[in-house]
């Protein structure tokens, strides 16, 4: 059983006169399959440093601001020149050692301890917003694939629903209109909310297309029940594109916390996240244009480091890819 | 294809309805009170009450919807005795802000947005496909590669970021262009552009970069069709296989997402408009909610909706005539 | 690699050039085809000779993954990110080497192919009208009205009822026999001498195959055309071939005349295949005879005879001839009248042990072949 699964989960590819890569032939998991796929590609390798560094960053966060000397939140009159506006004191934004990535104008708070918090919570919004997003959306199109009929035409008016939200619009009103919450889970939330339809979407074709193979037919005249099918034999063939629809979702989620951050409706100040921190310092390009290009940096990074993770991921686990 | 529409417009029509009432729901929920903005600073407790019933706010939730409704149909009086206001149709509530319907200001902001969207897509059209196509003929290649990853790295670049740039560049340094400040096409189309050249700019990089990595991954799979080897196989020249065998079915794909797309930027671009400070939808609507404007910001969102709603209707409308195996 | 085989079948070929007094249709001399991936090279096609004539057929048949369709290809330089080595000539002309622009006046026009999935084959979008004409008008340089005459012509020709109100309809409207007649309909249009047919039944009914296949016959017999019948069907090669190249494993197995082959086959591996048809005398609860084992890699092939690992010759041989059959690979040589085999252990001429057997009742069993799961019909059993 469990041989047969793995096999025909993944149709070996066969073109004329080339046979399939010998080591396609075994059946292994997605994961193997994305950490074979990754080793072999020198740009996705690098990728997988950068959001290794990034994830370590931010789960990090307090251990690294100690040993750089200051909290996110505490000032340092001393590093900024009162006569210049307050801006920082020294060459590239006050780098330096006190200050490695030097400190805000004004105030003089430190950038390495607001890039590394805000690195957390920009991280902490996107990957559970993204778990929000697969939980849901591989339920739903589980539910709408497996069982059909009514529940698929509910589910999928659901989904059509969903999708006809202008969604960043959307996003930015309750942002706005809330108040006196916590703005991270807000955040998440919100985020959260409009995504599922997509990988729904995926999953329910995959569902579909699993639901009739033979090794499902056989559980079913097991006498197995719907939780026990869906959960060992279908969940397991959906994974593939799932994971792959996953890494794919967290570059956009974590462009979309800094647009909403940036535009001022994400987390509010004293807290920092990067949007947030180049919304600040967006009037200050000219005269501190490190105080700009840092945070920007590290969301340019991430996003980046994501996007290349995702793709080499997808071409692996989900070869047909369609963008859904 | 007559009943084929009529079951469309029916749909989207309760589309529409349902995103409505979401949206009317949750901002009825939510505890901003627009009678508190409405009021203004200096507001008493018996004024506020009194601002609250004028905009019936003191109505059960359902009645507010359906007075809603009614208005965007057949217009509605908001308030009542000698400050009622005649809000006709199609009455999206009134600005206290602006003091203007919400209608108004909506049709007036419009064709802001619209420049800068249709000026934008154009743009990302022309330079995203173009990379998308020149990389998926040369797939493999180090242009193919070099392209890809220019397109990476733009499409992770976010939009204030760029915009920042490109004015940084174009308007400090280069002084090539004037800071943007919007104007009309109909008073001087020159200026029109030249004034949203740099607006387009920052938008189309975005979308370039990820038509780019669309329409190329569309266009491999176009190209390793088997009619593909059918077209050459009967000794059509490489071009007329390109263009007129995988082009047509490379860039189907790419009809979907972009009708989403440029319904979604009609409403308004939120960041581009604000940042650049065009007076389009978006920027309506940033304004709106700094100053709990709430018809404005249920204004906009219905628009937002109504265009993906549209656009979507037409991009399945336009599938059908691309590919003749979709049926009504 | 040696040169032996090449030297054989250009002598074999050229005592038909001398007879006939012009060079053959299509000759095809130590094809070679490798696909680059990154485990290395995959041997696709490892040194195929054959000729076509004129009004006459030749089939090649292997199973899936023997080089077949390749070879087709490659004849029509339709491979892309593919070594190509070898000699292709039509009509006396080289076209190995020639720039693609040149090739493309030749494709459809000399030489023309269908494929297996008439489906896919068509494109989705276009009239299947639109998809003959045109190429019709790249090669006649014909106007638009000129090009819809003539495919209307063709779709007639081809047996498509009403063939003027069927041009303006999209290929999804036609079942899959209409379709692979509009595929021949598309590839005949411009009158080739060359006609490569790459399993085109394959993917139909039984019933339907039978109606293709006298439809190719007809129109090769009316246009004397040379044909390329590519198949994994004995019962196809048996109904329609004259001469039989049999591959393996990307490398010639055998090569003879049709009868010939099917009453006495000389190479073990053609043996097995012809074993291994389903027949009305065998006894009913006996299984089907198969070829133990599976094809081997083409992507580091052994010193030996491909077939080595699977051949009962090998197997009951001496320790000697056995480590020849596994270390040296043997050559495609003349072993008697007309019939070539590349085999260190051929089967004597004549008739022995199991009678062989030649499947000319319809329906026809297969070659096993994973891309056509279609098991021997019951009627067979």
């Amino acid at each position: 059983m469990t041989v047969l699964r793995k096999g025909s989960g993944r149709p070996r590819s066969e073109r004329a006169g080339a046979p399939a890569d010998p080591e396609e032939e075994a059946g292994r998991s997605p994961w193997r399959l994305a950490w074979h796929a990754v080793r072999g590609d020198r740009g996705a390798c690098a990728a997988l440093v950068v959001v290794a560094l990034l994830v370590f960053m931010a789960a990090a966060a307090p251990l690294l601001s100690a040993l750089g000397g200051w909290s996110p939140t505490e000032f340092d009159k001393t590093a900024v020149d009162p006569y210049l506006g307050g801006l920082p004191k020294g060459p590239l934004g006050g780098i330096s050692a006190e200050h490695w990535l030097g400190v805000e104008p004004v105030t003089g708070r430190d950038l390495f301890a607001r890039v590394v918090h805000g690195g957390q919570v920009s991280l902490f919004i996107s990957f559970a917003a993204t778990a929000i997003v697969v939980v849901v959306g591989t339920a739903a199109g589980i539910a709408a694939g497996y069982f059909g009929g009514r529940v698929d035409t509910v589910l999928s008016r659901l989904m059509d629903l969903t999708m006809s939200f202008p969604s960043l619009i959307f996003m930015i009103a309750m942002m706005a209109v809330a108040q006196d919450v916590n703005r991270v889970l807000l955040m998440t939330g919100v985020i959260g909310i409009f995504g599922w339809p997509g990988i729904a979407r995926v999953v329910r074709g995959e569902t579909l297309s699993v639901k009739h193979r033979e090794y499902v037919d056989a559980a079913r005249a097991g006498g197995f029940g719907a939780w026990r099918i869906v959960t060992r034999e279908i969940l397991p063939n959906v994974s593939g594109p799932v994971i792959a629809y996953t890494t794919l979702l967290i570059p956009g989620m974590i462009s979309t916390e800094a647009a909403l951050s940036f535009l001022g409706v994400g987390v509010q100040p004293p807290t920092s996240s990067w949007g947030q921190m180049i919304s600040e310092a967006v009037s200050y390009y000219e005269t501190d244009p490190m105080y700009f290009v840092i945070p920007s940096a590290f969301l340019f990074l991430a996003v980046l480091a994501f996007t290349v993770l995702a793709d080499t991921l997808r071409e692996t686990l989900d070869p047909r890819g369609d963008r859904a | 294809m007559i009943l084929y529409l009529a079951r469309r417009l029916v749909g989207v029509a309760g589309v529409m309805l349902a995103i409505c009432l979401v949206t009317f729901t949750i901002f009825y929920l939510l505890p901003a009170d627009p009678a508190a903005a409405a009021c203004g600073k200096t507001c008493t407790p018996e004024r506020l009450a009194e601002v609250r019933h004028s905009m019936g706010l003191d109505e059960p939730l359902w009645r507010q919807f359906t007075d809603y409704l009614t208005g965007i149909f057949a217009g509605r009086e908001l308030g009542e005795g000698p400050h009622a206001l005649q809000c006709g149709f199609p009455c999206f509530g009134y600005s206290y802000e602006y003091s203007l319907p919400v209608w108004d200001l909506l049709t007036d902001r419009l064709p802001v947005s619209a420049s800068l969207a249709f000026g934008a897509a154009l743009m990302w059209l022309v330079l995203g496909l173009g990379t998308g196509i020149a990389a998926a003929l040369r797939k493999g290649t180090r242009t193919d590669r070099t392209l890809m990853v220019g397109a990476v790295a733009a499409a992770s670049l976010p939009v204030y970021f760029t915009a920042v740039m490109l004015i940084h560049g174009v308007v400090r340094v280069a002084g090539v262009l004037p800071y943007p400040e919007y104007a009309a096409l109909t008073d001087d189309p020159l200026d029109w552009a030249a004034n949203l050249l740099l607006p387009w700019t920052a938008l189309a990089l975005l979308y370039a970069a990820m038509y780019a990595r669309q329409s190329r991954s569309s266009m491999i799979e176009a190209m390793a069709q088997p009619y593909i080897r059918t077209a050459r196989a009967k000794g059509m020249p490489e071009r007329a296989v390109v263009v007129k065998h995988g082009l047509r079915s490379g860039m189907t794909p790419v009809l979907t997402i972009f009708g989403m797309d440029l319904g979604g930027l009609l409403a308004g671009a939120v960041i581009t408009e604000s940042i650049f400070g065009i007076p389009g939808v978006g920027r309506l609507f940033f304004d709106a909610l700094q100053r709990s404007d709430q018809p404005v910001i249920l204004g906009v969102t219905l628009l937002a909706a109504f265009f993906i709603v549209a656009a979507n209707l037409v991009v399945d409308i336009l599938y059908a005539v691309v590919d003749p195996r979709v049926r009504y | 690699m040696s040169t032996a085989p090449t030297t054989a079948a250009a002598a074999a070929g050229d005592r038909a050039a001398d007879r006939a007094g012009e060079p053959p249709l299509l000759r095809v001399r130590d094809l070679r085809v490798a696909f680059p991936t990154a485990a290395g090279p995959v041997r696709a096609v490892d040194g195929i000779d054959f000729t076509v004539r004129a009004g006459r057929t030749l089939g090649i048949v292997g199973e899936s993954g023997s080089g077949k369709s390749v070879t087709s290809l490659a004849v029509l330089g339709l491979l892309r990110g593919a070594e190509v080595s070898g000699s292709v000539e039509l009509a006396g002309r080289e076209l190995r080497g020639l720039p693609d622009r040149e090739l493309a006046k030749l494709r459809g026009r000399r030489m023309a192919m269908i494929f297996q999935d008439p489906m896919s084959s068509l494109h989705p979008f276009y009239t299947v009208g639109e998809q003959i004409a045109e190429a019709y008008r790249v090669h006649f340089g014909a106007g638009r009205r000129a090009a819809r005459r003539r495919a209307v012509e063709m779709l007639g020709e081809v047996g498509i009822p009403e063939p003027a109100r069927r041009a303006a309809d999209h290929p999804h409207r036609f079942s899959g026999g209409m379709r692979q007649r509009v595929m021949i309909a598309m590839a005949l249009a411009c009158e080739p001498d060359l006609l490569i047919a790459d399993e085109p039944t394959t993917a139909l009914d039984v019933t339907v195959q039978a109606q293709i296949l006298e439809l190719i016959a007809r129109i090769q017999a009316e246009r004397g055309l040379g044909v390329v019948m590519i198949t994994h069907d004995l019962g196809v090669v048996a109904r329609v071939a004259h001469e039989v190249l049999v591959m393996y494993a990307g490398r010639p197995a055998e090569q003879a005349p049709v009868d010939e082959l099917f009453a006495d086959p000389a190479h073990p591996y053609t043996r097995g295949l012809l074993d291994s048809l389903p027949r009305l005398d065998d006894d009913p609860g006996v299984p089907l005879h198969t070829i133990p084992g599976s094809p081997p890699s083409l992507l580091a092939p052994g010193p030996g005879c491909a077939f080595a690992p699977r051949c009962f010759r090998a197997a009951e041989a001496s320790g000697d001839v056995r480590a020849r059959c596994e270390g040296t690979r043997p050559d495609l040589v003349p072993l008697r009248a007309g019939r070539l085999a590349s085999c260190h252990l051929p089967l004597a001429d004549g008739p022995s042990g199991r009678p062989s057997r030649r499947p000319s009742d319809r329906p026809a069993g297969g070659l096993p072949d994973p891309q056509d799961p279609t098991p021997a019909p019951e009627g067979t059993r």
